[in-house]
């Protein structure tokens, strides 16, 4: 952990805050992100932490409150003051972001290699035979056979379709990548696998991770530090460990009882 | 008074079928759409007295670029002579009460459904075009908002996408018709069905060019000399038919050809696309190695003047 302290935070939020209309969506929230850092935003249904997922990754506008990242130049940008090009070259190129439903994050007409060629067809590769191997390689690093590189997602199953999620989100080897419940809807053991992948690739790629989840067991697996977020304010956060291990707030308690021991 | 009054004032048709207001709306977002080459101009297409899908864009665009001194040729598919090309033409007759040609080099505009003429097009010319879906972007990517962004911000990754899957599935590039283009470095674009035979035609070429789409209410247009690039890979180069045989006909080489059956023992027979391109060679003297067949006459005639009218 020591490393982060050493540089500079990679993204910096400052009181953001997002009414729905006289509703709440999230307040005030304001947190430094380092390079390297897996930060997880548990909480139940309705507690905002997916508004906050969307504020973060430029997809909803915060009704107040500003949202810092660290360009590949090194120099800090206000997300909402980048114009639409620039913001749209930096999510396909230095983000990710991770659907629960894969069919919301892929082309599902389009062939598996075409899905993860895409970002770099984007930014301006244009020779076939380089796509398709580095498709290849992609899909061999989320356990993706390479005879089904021509195949559409629609044949794949729940857990590889989101592990070519994955695989289109890293080609460009970003470094922050946003995940929402990507986990969600997979059964216990592919959860597992897929947990096992992730976290390994998070590690190998020295990748920066939001990820919001309402599963306890995903953010203590992936994360190394946590937000517990009700009622769209934080109200606790602190090292994964820490905040399972010892609750402080009465709500985070109840969550952490709450998980089912088998 | 302007010319087009005199047949309003017999009580017919007002010149060329549309009002002068309309007229000046469609001339309007021409103009734009040479001013920014390859962007899609919405306009007020009108209801047409024929079916969308029978060039309701391109017969909109030449009724309002049609002058009382303009020579008109209407081709389908290459011919002067099939359904869509005698309707229509026949709708400028009547309409307009203008000069109809055949000849590619006597009209000043030619109205076309998927070809452009073998014989080049000069300055004086104008090439109107019938275009169904004048979207590009269209079947990858359904939101009418989005793809007006994508235009807006340049950000084509998705055209390659097809091509990718083309190449993917079949080992090369399996379109073969509607292949995108970049206009001026700019703007991709479909070049409306054309079959992509045509695309290096479309380079540069002397004449104006104007894309109508009637249902879609887009124009967009190519002004003379304007770089068209087809798009492709490094490793898959973009590539034209190419036939094996000349036509059956006239002989020619390197031009488009359709397939005709003659009988249902597989006997068939192919020629040029381009009728007029056709009967113009035959006229010279060149033949085609059916030409003098039982088969080739039925649809070669006795001489031009026999097959064309």
């Amino acid at each position: 952990m020591n490393a982060f302290q050493a540089e500079d935070p990679l993204l910096q939020v400052h009181n953001v805050t997002r009414y729905y209309g006289d509703r709440v969506g999230c307040l005030d929230v304001s947190f430094d992100l380092w390079p390297g850092e897996v930060l997880a935003i548990v909480g139940e249904s309705g507690s905002g932490k997916t508004t906050l997922l969307n504020c973060l990754s430029t997809r909803l506008a915060p009704t107040t409150g500003a949202i810092e990242y660290r360009m590949r130049d090194g120099a800090m940008r206000n997300l909402y003051q980048l114009t639409e090009a620039e913001r749209r070259l930096l999510m396909r190129t230095d983000w990710g972001f991770v659907h629960q439903n894969a069919a919301d994050g892929l082309r599902m007409n389009v062939s598996a290699g075409a899905n993860v060629g895409e970002r770099l067809m984007a930014i301006g590769d244009r020779h076939y035979g380089n796509i398709r191997s580095i498709a290849d390689d992609w899909l061999g690093r989320v356990e993706i056979e390479s005879d089904r590189i021509d195949d559409d997602p629609r044949s794949f199953s729940g857990g590889m379709r989101q592990r070519l999620q994955i695989a289109r989100n890293l080609v460009t080897r970003p470094r922050l990548v946003f995940m929402d419940e990507p986990t969600g809807g997979l059964d216990v053991s592919v959860q597992a696998r897929l947990l096992d992948l992730l976290r390994r690739l998070v590690a190998d790629l020295g990748l920066s991770v939001v990820i919001v989840t309402h599963d306890l067991a995903v953010a203590r697996l992936l994360s190394h530090r946590i937000m517990v977020m009700r009622h769209g304010n934080v109200i606790e956060s602190g090292l994964t460990d820490q905040v399972l291990d010892d609750p402080r707030e009465p709500y985070t308690q109840l969550l952490v009882s709450s998980i089912l021991q088998v | 008074m302007n010319d087009t009054a005199q047949i309003y004032d017999q009580g017919e048709y007002n010149f060329a079928y549309l009002d002068e207001q309309t007229k000046r709306m469609i001339r309007r977002a021409i103009l734009k759409g040479i001013a920014i080459p390859g962007y899609q101009v919405p306009f007020a297409s009108r209801e047409m007295p024929m079916p969308y899908g029978w060039g309701t864009g391109g017969v909109q665009v030449t009724a309002a670029i049609l002058g009382q001194d303009d020579c008109l040729k209407m081709i389908d598919q290459g011919s002067d002579d099939t359904t869509n090309a005698v309707s229509l033409r026949g709708f400028f007759e009547k309409t307009a009460g203008i000069r109809t040609t055949y000849e590619t080099s006597e009209a000043t505009v030619i109205q076309t459904r998927h070809r452009i003429p073998e014989k080049p097009l000069t300055e004086d010319q104008v090439l109107v075009f019938q275009v169904p879906i004048p979207e590009p972007l269209r079947f990858l990517e359904p939101r009418e908002t989005e793809t007006r962004k994508m235009h807006a911000l340049e950000d084509y990754g998705l055209m390659h996408v097809k091509l990718y899957e083309d190449i993917a599935k079949n080992g090369h590039i399996a379109t073969t018709y509607a292949y995108p283009v970049k206009v001026n470095d700019r703007y991709v674009m479909d070049p409306s069905p054309t079959p992509k035979f045509d695309n290096p035609k479309i380079d540069r070429m002397a004449a104006l060019q104007l894309y109508g789409a009637g249902r879609e209410k887009r124009i967009y247009a190519i002004p003379p000399y304007t770089k068209v690039k087809s798009l492709d890979f490094e490793d898959y180069p973009f590539e034209v038919q190419t036939f094996d045989k000349p036509c059956g006909l006239c002989g020619a080489e390197n031009v488009y050809l359709d397939e005709v059956i003659l009988d249902d023992k597989g006997g068939r027979m192919f020629v040029c696309s381009d009728s007029d391109h056709c009967e113009e060679r035959r006229a010279d003297g060149h033949l085609g190695p059916m030409a003098a067949s039982p088969e080739a006459g039925q649809f070669g005639g006795q001489n031009a003047q026999e097959t064309a009218r």
